[in-house]
């Protein structure tokens, strides 16, 4: 008797403390809106948000349409906001078309973070931006990796994704203005920069019409995932790749095949799982009221160190391009 | 009806006739039956999935991302039946809203800008109509054709990138409200009542029927066959150019991209309906029913956080087993 009254009281106790820790900290639930489903990127973005959350006690769960087409995920945003989730964190597929949609999740007391990749030019619909890596540096990361691939010399293209992609957009300009303003590339000629529209077939279309079109290409930039596969493809298929160094952004798992069979040496990426990591820590953060969401503003990340938060309150992982070659692609998969 | 009952009461029928089927069996063995059932289930089904999911207000906010394809469903229907086929209706919406924001763009004022888009809307349907009844060729082949040269139309004209910018009265057709439901829904309501009634009971609406099933005994009977296709082709461009220019203000942007895909949507529509895919049956009833099916359905599992790979398992199931009780029920009422 006096046995089962102890763990009765036990047990009482033990619902009342957990439901007074539940009460005393509400756990904040985060939802993770990705481009589209069967993309294996997002595998390790939502890798990062899961564990931060382990750390941080917030619910986690993730969501995303069939296809990455541009109004897919507003049915998805307006479901989460049903739901009454505390932050939508979201890889636009569009730059303007969730406008609206979600200006009314903002409007309803819920964070709204661009993940991966800002709505540019539509600022104002989201609370911040969480990006891989600082974007200033992408494009003359690539140039120099490249560089280093066909010692500086000789004609390179690039291949990128739609003539409108916003983050290819800026990094082709970094791509650019490194060529023409360090003189270490002096020797590199960029004789094109086409447009796969990051679908399989017309990139590799383009990758054909580059070899061609330019007998003495050196180099192909690709700084998107569908395009450097494509060019690497086509690459291979061509039997150039003693000729033609391909290179660009890409994913280990995509990407493994070539660099295993040598057509391709080196290639970059940031790591996506940090931005879930980072995008937990500051959604948390904020509604703690531990960070304030202002441009200027800092504040600390494990493992990340001493975040800032950028023009337009957009925030980087502060981490730089990994390099994946032979030696360590196999310790990643993603 | 009573009619043929009293008949079959008063002489022995024919050894090889079939008793007529009783009065219930007509009004209740019909696809939309089928359809409302479904939408019952769904429904119960939803409010189980999720408790988020039962609540007016967020099932009418939803219907408005569809709305765009129910609309073009509803005359689709009457394509459908009058035993044609119209799949170029979303590449329609791209061209024509793409046209508008370029219009707008040229400084042509929003009224101007809708203007081109309906014309466009309505030459585009001509165009249609003009290869399947002056050319004579298959409504399915030609607008597989014209899906793809609509669409490359409209990227040609808007490039590949958005056009915005509208003023803040043309955006957010979805989010205004009457009486708490949104504009959508209630033209859906009254559009979807209006064409019921016209196909129902207007002449021309029973000559759409006996167009679907017999296009040669309609010619006999004096029913203007090519006129009435013409004016439904017609139609067909004029609701999709509607459609594009509410998705517009939906989004308060137009791409060349807009709609991608919305043909099988539009399709899946009228299929759930129990609209007979080789013409002469199908109702407007059962497009509308079948809109609010899909709605609830693609709503309820979305709010519950269920994948989506289950959810498009589950709209194709559902698709099969309309399209056997649609098939299984035409051929009973048939005999």
């Amino acid at each position: 008797m006096f046995r089962k009254s102890l763990v009765f009281g036990l047990a009482l106790g033990v619902s009342m403390a957990s439901g007074a820790a539940a009460f005393a900290q509400e756990s904040l639930s985060i939802v993770f809106v990705g481009k589209n489903t069967g993309n294996p990127y997002f595998d390790s973005l939502v890798q990062g948000f899961e564990d931060a959350c382990d750390v941080l006690g917030c619910e986690f769960e993730f969501v995303a349409p069939a296809t990455a087409e541009a109004t897919s995920q507003i049915p998805f945003i307006t479901a989460q906001i049903q739901r009454r989730v505390d932050v939508i964190a979201i890889s636009p597929n569009s730059p303007d078309a969730l406008n609206q949609v979600l200006d009314r999740a903002r409007q309803r007391g819920i964070l709204v973070l661009s993940v991966n990749g800002d709505i540019t030019g539509s600022e104002e619909f989201r609370d911040a931006a969480i990006l891989p890596t600082d974007f200033e540096k992408v494009g003359s990361d690539q140039v120099e990796m490249l560089g280093s691939l066909i010692n500086y010399e000789g004609e390179i293209a690039i291949l990128s994704a739609t003539t409108e992609a916003p983050d290819q957009n800026k990094w082709i300009v970094g791509m650019n203005e490194a060529l023409e303003n360090n003189p270490k590339y002096a020797k590199m000629t960029l004789v094109a920069t086409v447009y796969g529209d990051d679908q399989p077939e017309k990139s590799t279309t383009e990758a054909e019409a580059l070899l061609s079109t330019y007998p003495n290409l050196r180099g192909i930039i690709s700084p998107t995932t569908v395009g450097i596969a494509a060019s690497a493809q086509v690459v291979q298929s061509a039997n150039k790749a003693d000729q033609v160094k391909v290179t660009g952004l890409g994913t280990p798992n995509q990407m493994r095949p070539f660099i295993k069979d040598g057509t391709v040496e080196a290639f970059q990426l940031w790591s996506p799982y940090n931005e879930g990591w980072l995008a937990s820590y500051f959604a948390v953060g904020l509604k703690a009221g531990t960070i304030v969401n202002e441009v200027g503003a800092t504040f600390e990340v494990p493992n990340l160190g001493t975040i800032t938060i950028n023009e337009l309150n957009s925030i980087n992982t502060q981490a730089g391009l990994t390099t994946f070659n032979a030696d360590n692609i196999d310790d990643f998969n993603f | 009806m009573s009619g043929a009952e009293d008949a079959t009461t008063r002489t022995p029928p024919a050894a090889d006739a079939a008793t007529p089927r009783p009065r219930w069996q007509v009004i209740l063995v019909r696809p939309e039956t089928v359809t409302f059932l479904f939408l019952i289930v769904a429904t119960i089904g939803a409010s189980w999935l999720s408790p988020f999911f039962a609540d007016v207000r967020y099932i009418l906010e939803s219907f408005t991302f569809y709305f765009e394809f129910a609309i073009v469903a509803l005359i689709l229907t009457m394509v459908i039946i009058s035993g044609e086929i119209d799949l170029s209706a979303a590449s329609m919406m791209a061209l024509s809203a793409s046209l508008f924001g370029v219009a707008y763009q040229a400084g042509l004022g929003i009224p101007g800008a809708m203007a081109v888009s309906l014309l466009s809307g309505v030459l585009m349907g001509a165009f249609n109509g003009f290869l399947v009844i002056n050319m004579k060729l298959p409504s399915i082949i030609v607008t597989i054709g014209t899906l793809t040269l609509f669409r490359g139309l409209a990227q040609v004209i808007a490039g590949d990138k958005s056009i915005g910018k509208f003023p803040a009265w043309f955006i957010g057709i979805d989010y205004r409200f009457v009486f708490d439901v949104p504009i959508p829904v209630i033209v859906f309501l009254i559009v979807s009542l209006i064409l019921g009634i016209f196909l129902g009971t207007s002449a021309i609406g029973r000559q759409i029927y006996q167009i679907g099933t017999s296009p040669i005994a309609a010619r006999h009977a004096g029913i203007r066959v090519n006129r009435i296709k013409y004016g439904l082709f017609i139609a067909m461009g004029l609701v999709s150019s509607i459609a594009g220019l509410l998705a517009a203000s939906r989004l308060a942007s137009v791409r060349y991209d807009l709609a991608t895909g919305g043909e099988l949507q539009m399709v899946l529509i009228v299929m759930l309906g129990g609209t007979y895919i080789f013409g002469g049956r199908g109702t407007i009833l059962g497009t509308f029913l079948a809109a609010w099916l899909l709605v609830v359905i693609a709503t309820g599992m979305t709010v519950a956080n269920i994948p989506i790979n289950a959810q498009l398992t589950v709209l194709g199931l559902l698709l099969i087993v309309s399209i056997i009780a649609t098939n299984a029920i035409h051929v009973r009422t048939q005999r």
